[in-house]
């Protein structure tokens, strides 16, 4: 039978100001930046940034909670490739996302409606 | 140095079954730059989490794409079911195994069609479509569906195979190794193909890594990185090793996708093999509370299924993050440098879905 490897998924919860530290120890540390995304829940952003390790299958997510007018840096200094998901979290959630290359500035969807899904939590709420 | 111009590629274009668009920074034939964009179709499908409940989002999250549209289902119903704490019974993981190795036959074949048909090989093209029919009549007698399935459940699955349709199943997948050895043949050796696919769009290892990307375009530079080892369904109680390649062009990506069908085929045989008899599915009581980021082996790769649940039958959040959101930037990264002929397959290389990523 071939060797499988279930790890238990990490969270680590940090402030909105250790998001870039926190991200260069990843780098350091040779994972990969699986994926990175918003929720809006009780009025507040949690941003997940979440880092897979590739010979243990290990995911660490690091998970900040900031309010909406709160200003985030761009984790692209590290992971350039997370531009795609900094852009997504800027025009669907209206996260506040610093330095961002490349910046869409709004335009990586052609959606009509701006911040769609901040919209609809705040309708709903 | 040349002059250099823009060219603007999609997002309609003869090769692109789905739209992307690329400016091309061109100096003569070369390629300097590609920067992308994609949004054309997005349709905001995770936000239906607001009037869906988390039962019948199972059948909204397989709509995200109509290729991989099982292991979407699968995908986001294991991440329910690790927030509930919920074991799915054996019977009904080894059907998930066998319908995600169908799945990933049914893609691979797709693929290799829209390759052929891309350097210019049709009849290559109709050889690797005739055999995904037989992959879709086998998805057609199981579940009653050749692209949206609707057999996942939170909990397990909704249908059964009966010993007869294992059996069909198993002729099906035996023809198609012994049609898939003589065309890949012809795609690995024929010297019309290796001008076109050899050496084009080399992606080394390191670059790979760095640029995240995932999924048999990873495997094909070197990384061993496949999700089915975390042990999702079946998979701990079968026998398997991710298909990596060296070269890190198209043709080595080609050679591994070949090569997963192969694998498919003989990880079918082994959960036909191993399948217990007893229940599909058990009964799913309350609401999810907490959250998991569940990661499957779909085939393009690795695809990432964020639920959030508050213990209301409504979910927070539900976020999909797909194969070919994550492969772009590594796309990118083989158009650099490349000519302008070259463009499609390098495109095609990725094996590209839209529909996944205007989810």
């Amino acid at each position: 039978m071939a060797e499988v490897i279930c790890p238990e998924n990490i969270l680590k919860e940090v402030d909105v100001d250790r998001i870039l530290d926190e991200s260069m120890i990843m780098k350091n540390k040779g994972l990969r930046l699986s994926q990175a995304c918003a929720a809006y829940v009780n009025g507040k952003y949690e941003l997940s940034y979440s880092f897979a390790e590739e010979g243990t299958y290990q995911l660490t997510t690091l998970r900040t909670v900031i309010d909406p007018e709160t200003e985030v840096s761009s984790i692209t200094e590290f992971f350039p490739y997370a531009f795609l998901y900094e852009n997504e979290m800027r025009e669907l959630f209206g996260v506040k996302i610093q330095m961002t290359k490349p910046d869409y500035q709004n335009k990586l969807y052609r959606i009509r409606q701006e911040t769609p899904f901040f919209k609809k939590a705040e309708e709903n709420a | 140095m040349g002059k250099q111009s823009i060219i603007p590629f999609g997002p309609q274009h003869p090769v692109l079954p789905e739209p992307i668009h690329l400016d091309l920074v061109m100096e003569d034939e070369k390629i300097l730059e590609a920067v992308p964009s994609i949004g054309f179709v997005h349709r905001g499908l995770e936000s239906l989490v607001e009037k869906k409940d988390y039962q019948e989002m199972v059948y909204v999250i397989e709509r995200t794409c109509g290729i991989c549209s099982f292991m979407h289902g699968m995908g986001y119903c294991e991440s329910i079911e690790h927030i509930m704490n919920v074991e799915v019974p054996a019977r009904g993981r080894f059907l998930r195994t066998i319908w995600c190795e169908m799945s990933r036959i049914h893609s691979h074949l797709l693929w290799l069609g829209l390759l052929a048909d891309a350097f210019g090989f049709e009849s290559l093209f109709y050889q690797c479509w005739r055999m995904r029919e037989k992959i879709l009549d086998m998805f057609e007698m199981t579940t009653g569906g050749r692209v949206i399935f609707s057999v996942n459940k939170v909990g397990g699955v909704l249908k059964d195979m009966d010993e007869g349709q294992i059996r069909q199943i198993l002729d099906t997948i035996e023809w198609i190794e012994k049609e898939l050895t003589k065309i890949k043949k012809t795609f690995l050796n024929d010297y019309t193909v290796e001008t076109r696919l050899r050496g084009v769009g080399v992606l080394t290892k390191e670059q790979a890594h760095d640029l995240g990307a995932v999924g048999p375009f990873a495997r094909a530079s070197g990384v061993v990185l496949d999700m089915r080892k975390r042990g999702y369904a079946a998979y701990p109680e079968l026998d398997f090793e991710p298909v990596t390649s060296e070269d890190g062009d198209s043709w080595a990506r080609c050679e591994v996708r070949i090569n997963e069908i192969f694998q498919a085929i003989d990880l079918i045989r082994q959960a036909a093999a191993k399948i217990p008899a007893g229940d599909l599915a058990v009964e799913v009581k309350g609401n999810p509370e907490g959250e998991f980021f569940m990661r499957v082996e779909q085939p393009r790769g690795e695809a990432v299924y964020f639920s959030k649940g508050n213990g209301t039958k409504f979910l927070d959040r539900m976020r999909v993050r797909t194969p070919t959101f994550a492969n772009i930037p590594g796309m990118l990264q083989t158009l650099k440098g490349a000519d302008y002929a070259d463009v499609p397959i390098l495109i095609l290389t990725i094996d590209p879905c839209i529909s996944c990523t205007e989810r």
